[in-house]
């Protein structure tokens, strides 16, 4: 049985997966031009500061782009799955899944918020459901 | 800078489905037709850039390249910025060449991505350029990360699958007077909706090709061009632009740093998109073609798809576009992709076209890009200075 692909954290990436395991999305806020970043860094990539913290997300955002993969990168994925980047009302945007969904019923600008799935070994990933539904 | 540097020699190897060679021994084939091309010898070249192979990659690539050739250059480096490789290599190389680094630099680049890797590998070798943490579990293959792009510019403006796919119908109609292209059998607007889906809004036939195949160009300067037997392709300008590596950090998935590398060229060049009169634009995807016609300033914002939907692109189009067949249609082994429209574009401006030469075209706009429309390179040719 192929295994889906499963981030390794890193010591700096740690925080958000271990977010991910309790339900919460954390992301980087940098204290000194007080905005927030995705992906996680050792600096703001605005300012340079070292000075981050992380803060739980609301979980909510929107559908900024998508696409239904009709040809999987492998067997371990099922298609057709919809990748998706959203923009988070905090301001940042991500790469996830839309699931629990008819794929041809998601849309650009659709709000969504973000629910938890186990993907492998211990690692919890986010992915997004359409918020109407 | 602006036309001091020319392109004075090159060389295609066999493209395609090419598998009684490796791509070192491809890339070392590229060199070596290249250097006669120009007329000149191997002693008289003192530089070389490549690019790593995907499918046999060495650590020190160029080193090991010039080393198979018994060259023994002063100046020597391997270029990796993806697809925008090809040109950002020209630029550096002008700029060894002006920095006294060098005289004459071979630029070559091979690969063999359809025999020399099995299609599991090609898969994940490919889907490795997103995001190891944050990218790459959700599965996304390299065209739907540049379906991402495709949707955000449908949502956009309005652009249509069909417009997209007259990028690929446009490409074919130009491979099909090409005998070297991969896929020739002309193809309709409706070959390609009705082809495999992919990753929406992309079918089959928005995607460019996988093959093996390699191609180098000699560059040296303008001065010595003029004693050289061909014709050379001039460098009247050239510009980069690096926004991001990942898609996800994309500013804006509608408009590309192809906008500051074209600026760039532009200015350079002391041109203006309306005296180009050939375009060689990096058709990865249909719908980068349509991102770049914008970002270059050849169409408004939102205008390229009703553009391509004029067929002037096409043979006998006011604005002829990847007269080899592009990498949708002509051949595209990774990497070498965007050096055979640096090699076409010589060919066009000394004549050898046959069927698809373009009459009158002195002035060629080329752009690559590599990662997911993220790093750009631009480059102007002039068959004048």
């Amino acid at each position: 049985m192929m295994e889906k692909i499963t981030p390794i954290p890193t010591p700096t990436s740690q925080p958000y997966f271990d977010g991910c395991r309790t339900g919460e999305l954390r992301i980087q806020f940098c204290e000194h031009c007080e905005s927030y970043q995705f992906y996680p860094r050792v600096l703001c990539a605005g300012c340079g500061s070292e000075s981050l913290e992380w803060r739980t997300a609301s979980g909510r955002g929107t559908i900024a782009s998508f696409t239904i993969v009709r040809r999987a990168v492998s067997k371990a994925y099922e298609v057709p799955y919809v990748v998706a980047l959203i923009d988070l009302v905090e301001g940042v945007r991500l790469m996830s899944h839309i699931v629990d969904v008819d794929v041809e019923h998601v849309r650009v600008g659709q709000s969504v918020t973000v629910h938890f799935e186990p993907w492998g070994g211990d690692v919890t990933l986010p992915v997004f459901r359409l918020l109407d539904q | 800078m602006r036309g001091k540097y020319a392109i004075v020699g090159k060389a295609e190897t066999a493209v395609g489905v090419v598998p009684d060679y490796s791509p070192t021994e491809l890339c070392v084939q590229a060199v070596a037709g290249a250097v006669r091309d120009a007329g000149l010898t191997m002693g008289q070249v003192d530089g070389l850039l490549t690019c790593n192979s995907f499918a046999e990659p060495i650590m020190y690539h160029a080193e090991a390249i010039a080393e198979y050739m018994g060259l023994k250059p002063r100046y020597c480096a391997s270029v990796n910025t993806g697809g925008g490789t090809t040109f950002a290599a020209v630029q550096q190389a002008a700029a060894a060449i002006e920095a006294g680094m060098a005289h004459t630099i071979v630029i070559a680049m091979a690969d063999s991505l359809r025999s020399f890797m099995t299609r599991e590998r090609a898969m994940i070798v490919q889907s490795s350029s997103g995001h190891p943490l944050f990218e790459q579990p959700y599965g996304a293959t390299v065209p739907a990360y540049y379906a991402l792009i495709a949707r955000a510019h449908m949502d956009r403006y309005g652009t249509t699958e069909e417009q997209m796919a007259e990028v690929a119908v446009s490409a074919r109609s130009w491979a099909s007077l090409n005998e070297k292209a991969q896929m020739r059998e002309p193809i309709t607007v409706d070959d390609v909706m009705s082809s495999r889906p992919i990753a929406d809004p992309l079918k089959v036939l928005d995607c460019s090709l996988v093959s093996d195949g390699g191609a180098a160009i000699v560059l040296t300067s303008a001065e010595r061009a003029r004693d050289l037997a061909h014709q050379p392709a001039y460098i009247l300008g050239y510009g980069e632009g690096h926004a991001y590596e990942h898609i996800m950090q994309s500013p804006d998935l509608t408009c590309s740093a192809a906008t500051q590398s074209g600026a760039q060229a532009f200015a350079m060049a002391g041109l203006e998109p309306k005296d180009i009169n050939m375009l060689q634009l990096y058709d990865c995807f249909t719908p980068t073609v349509l991102v770049q016609l914008e970002d270059l300033g050849i169409c408004e914002r939102g205008e390229a798809g009703a553009f391509m939907q004029t067929h002037d692109t096409r043979p006998g189009g006011r604005l002829p576009m990847n007269t080899h067949g592009g990498m949708l249609s002509c051949c595209h082994p990774g990497n070498p992709g965007a050096m055979f429209a640096l090699t076409e574009t010589l060919a066009q401006f000394r004549g050898e076209c046959g069927a698809r030469q373009v009459e009158h075209a002195d002035t060629a706009l080329l752009h690559a890009l590599g990662g997911i429309m993220s790093s750009h390179a631009t480059l102007i040719l002039g068959r004048e200075v």
